[in-house]
């Protein structure tokens, strides 16, 4: 009994893990950069089929987040900077943004998507890293899916530190507050907010990559992930980083008990929560 | 002088749209298999892009439910195919989308923006999951076989579909209901206080626009013969109309039915053959059409139209 | 007699009373001011009267009938009529369009649409504004705006018009124009509850003066009542003479 119990809290605290480190990159994009953006997972299907192709020539996969992250970020940074920044100033208020970005983002999903599908095809892909198993406290995990927990809960919490104790995360979150005045107070807002959609890609980056040492992946994984990371942003808080922190391990664990439970339902479970979730309390747990 | 001009546009108008009608009337007789197939592909995208504006284009909450509604037809046309006749299955397909927009509408039409856009776009998935586990786990089947019908019955009952919805949206958009939608867009707040009742008329809106989504879904799915919950639940029937009424533009009543023939040409040429390149394609002319144009395709006429009057007038 | 009476309405935001255990009336054919500092709860209380906010306790009557619990259009269609502080016109709208919408639907009755256009047409000629019926409603100046927010109202049919703000960012011009349509409205036999900031349009313009501060009334009289009350000079004309010093 305890062991099974320990098998589906790790195991709900490993995809919990994935999912805050992906949440908390839509996080930053929605309520610094105001775009709900529909092409988060694509952003993670990067940088699991970039972690692929690279594993193809010998580049072990913790390498190759130093060459992922990088890449991912630089897409996001250019797109905002040509797209969404021209949605900015010319939309008439902050609600047609948010309507015209997300759209857009809808179609730069079909855009990536099909580039990657051209360049890789449909078929399920995977290799196999740290495959070995591990025992904790009776329980048996592969080792690689503990590398990737271990390196999201890292990267979470470097990230969150990045944004509470520099510089720069302090004009991160005044533009998250009131991006006028912050450009007042001589922040470079189309900067900031280029940043911010830069580094939310980025961080969709390094959760692809990590998601790609434990799970097979395909270039049509991205939407499912999107729609999981919309669903953990809205329970923490559309906005809030530590809300899209904390509701990703509670998600994580709720899809860890469910698939214990009856595992054809754990995407409805995910559903039904999110709809009950909009309908009763649609600022989040930790949502003003 | 302007008004001679409208009254003499209008017979012309009239007569156009009567030589299209008996020119698509009789389609079946003289055309292709092919031709008609491709004509009923394209009746269906108008039909969901039409159903979806008009709801959505005048108030401006960004649907994602049209997936749903038409899943949802087609899988009572599914079941109840072998055991009712045609017009009664369609019925049904339309009416039981009916009425899960009505309960939808009244659970979620007091969400804003960009939450209504999500809780719609949920439904469609859970629906599909739900489905999928009860096939799995339940009926231990996986999709369903759909009557067979003739493609010239098919035809005629997607043209009829298709005309009820036109002229629904045509009547609705003309009436003061149509003009109360839009002041619903404009501010919701405001429209409450004129003595508008903005819950159950956005709500009896939706329910209508789905009630012909449905309707389309139940004759489409006899043109599938099979079906299961990915197919019937494609997410992609949730984004196709947003983006032809974009492209075609929403600011005419005609802009979205253009924007829907021009895209279900597209489709219907290049899906089989350049699936990815379709796609690719498709989001590229979706950023282009946001960034560049955001009226659409009339939009962008009225203005070369304007731009054209005003050379005129500098001439003169 | 009480067209509209209030007792005991109270209002949270939060923990906040923003408006608490006001009591208040207005009778048939009056004008009546209501005024107080900012944040006093002014538009709180138009809210709760016109059902844009639910009261938390208290009841809100309207020709002896409870409305409050009622919905905003319901209120409308009993016959209360509002306008907003920032105007929400609908801008994309033609301004004829804007009216005919309180015409169609604002009323208890239903219309047909010649009478219902008819109407329409009578509201935006009385405020002045029917020669610009085809322009879209956002290319107004701000007067003509609210203009056309009280000519939507009055197409209601209402027999209480809640006005709030209607002089606020108006040049002197303007201001006496906007006084003058206060006037002629209530000689059609609407009664009027208005908001207003300057002191000097109200004190020349209503018969009573109901004065708001921290969510309590704290003063209601003629305006020759209230200009000599010393509670009023203190929280509120006080208030301004320290400002203006």
């Amino acid at each position: 009994m305890i062991v099974e119990i320990l098998d589906i809290v790790i195991a709900g605290l490993l995809l919990g893990g994935l999912y805050a480190l992906i949440a908390m990159g839509l996080s930053l994009q929605y309520g610094v950069a105001r775009v709900l953006n529909i092409s988060h997972g694509e952003f993670i299907m990067l940088g699991a089929l970039g972690a692929w192709f690279l594993f193809g020539f010998g580049v072990n996969p913790l390498v190759s987040l130093a060459i992922c992250g990088p890449v991912t970020f630089i897409i996001g940074f250019l797109l905002y900077r040509t797209v969404f920044t021209r949605l900015r100033t010319s939309s008439a208020s902050i609600g047609a943004y948010e309507g015209s970005s997300m759209l857009a983002s809808f179609g730069l999903l079909f855009i990536i998507q099909s580039i990657a599908l051209i360049a890789w095809g449909s078929g399920i892909k995977g290799y196999t890293y740290l495959a070995f198993p591990v025992n904790v406290g009776g329980a048996l995990f592969a080792a690689n899916r503990l590398v990737a927990l271990a390196f999201a809960v890292f990267l979470g919490l470097v990230f969150y530190f990045f944004l509470v104790r520099t510089r720069l995360g302090k004009a991160i979150r005044a533009a998250a507050q009131d991006p006028a005045t912050a450009g007042l107070m001589g922040v470079n807002i189309n900067q900031v907010l280029a940043l911010c959609f830069g580094l939310g890609a980025m961080m969709a980056g390094f959760a692809g990559l990590l998601i790609s040492i434990c799970y097979p992946v395909n270039t049509t994984m991205g939407l499912e992930y999107t729609i999981i990371t919309i669903i953990v942003v809205v329970l923490g808080g559309l906005g809030s980083i530590p809300g899209s922190f904390i509701g990703g391990f509670i998600l994580g664990l709720i899809g860890s008990i469910v698939t214990y439970l009856e595992p054809g339902l754990s995407l409805a479970a995910y559903y039904v929560l999110f709809m009950l979730l909009l309908l009763v309390r649609p600022t989040g747990i930790l949502g003003k | 002088m302007d008004k001679t001009t409208v009254l003499s546009k209008k017979p012309l108008f009239l007569g156009l749209l009567f030589l299209l009608f008996i020119l698509f009337a009789f389609l079946p007789l003289y055309g292709s298999v092919y031709s008609v197939i491709l004509v009923t592909a394209i009746f269906m995208h108008i039909v969901l892009t039409v159903s979806w504006v008009i709801f959505s284009g005048p108030t401006g909450y960004i649907s994602l439910a049209s997936a749903a509604f038409f899943g949802v037809g087609i899988y009572t046309s599914a079941i109840l195919g072998k055991t009712f006749p045609l017009p009664i299955v369609i019925c049904f397909g339309a009416l039981t989308s009916f009425c899960l927009a009505l309960f939808v509408g009244a659970l979620t039409l007091r969400l804003r923006g960009i939450y209504f856009s999500m809780f719609t776009f949920g439904l469609v998935l859970l629906i599909q999951q739900l489905l999928l586990w009860y096939e799995v786990n339940i009926t231990h089947t996986r999709g369903r076989f759909v009557i067979v019908i003739n493609n010239a019955t098919i035809y005629y009952v997607m043209f009829a579909i298709l005309a009820a919805t036109i002229l629904t949206a045509y009547f609705i958009s003309r009436s003061k209901y149509g003009l109360a939608l839009q002041s619903i867009g404009e501010d919701e707040e405001a429209s409450a206080h004129t003595g508008i009742n903005v819950t159950v008329l956005k709500t009896i809106i939706f329910a209508v626009s789905a009630l012909f989504a449905g309707a389309a879904g139940a004759i489409m799915a006899t043109r599938w013969t099979y079906i299961d919950p990915f197919i019937a639940f494609n997410p992609l029937f949730s984004f196709m109309p947003v983006l032809m009424a974009i492209f075609g533009g929403m600011g005419q009543f005609y802009g979205s039915i253009i924007g829907a023939v021009i895209f279900a040409y597209l489709q219907e040429m290049l899906i089989t053959r350049f699936p990815y390149y379709y796609m690719l394609i498709f989001g590229i002319i979706l950023v282009v059409v946001i960034l560049y144009l955001p009226g659409g395709l009339v939009g962008l006429l009225q203005k070369w139209r304007k731009g054209d009057l005003a050379e005129k007038h500098a001439n003169t | 007699m009480r067209i509209l009476e209030g007792e005991g309405v109270t209002k949270y935001f939060g923990g906040l009373a923003a408006i608490s255990n006001v009591g208040f009336h207005v009778d048939q054919g009056e004008i009546v001011g209501l005024i107080g500092p900012n944040g006093a709860g002014k538009t709180t209380l138009f809210n709760l009267i016109s059902a844009a906010l639910v009261l938390n306790s208290g009841v809100i009557k309207f020709k002896g009938e409870k409305i409050s619990g009622l919905k905003p259009h319901q209120v409308c269609r009993a016959g209360v009529a509002r306008t907003f502080q920032s105007v929400k016109i609908f801008g994309n709208i033609p301004v004829l369009g804007n009216v005919l919408l309180g015409s169609l639907f604002g009323t208890s009755t239903g219309m047909s649409s010649a009478d219902a256009a008819r109407e329409a047409m009578e509201s935006l000629e009385f405020v002045g504004l029917s020669t610009m019926r085809a322009t879209p409603a956002k290319d107004l100046t701000l007067a003509n705006q609210k203009r056309l927010e009280v000519a939507r109202a009055l197409a209601t049919q209402p027999d209480l018009l809640l006005i709030d703000e209607l002089i606020a960012g108006l040049n002197p011009t303007e201001t006496a124009q906007a006084m003058e349509l206060v006037t002629r409205i209530r000689d059609r036999g609407i009664t009027i509850l208005m908001i207003e900031h300057v002191m000097k349009a109200i004190m020349s313009i209503c018969d009573r003066i109901i004065v708001l501060h921290h969510g309590e009334k704290i003063a209601e009289g003629t305006p020759q009542e209230i200009t000599a009350s010393k509670t009023v000079v203190e929280v509120y004309l006080g208030d301004q003479a320290y400002a203006g010093s």
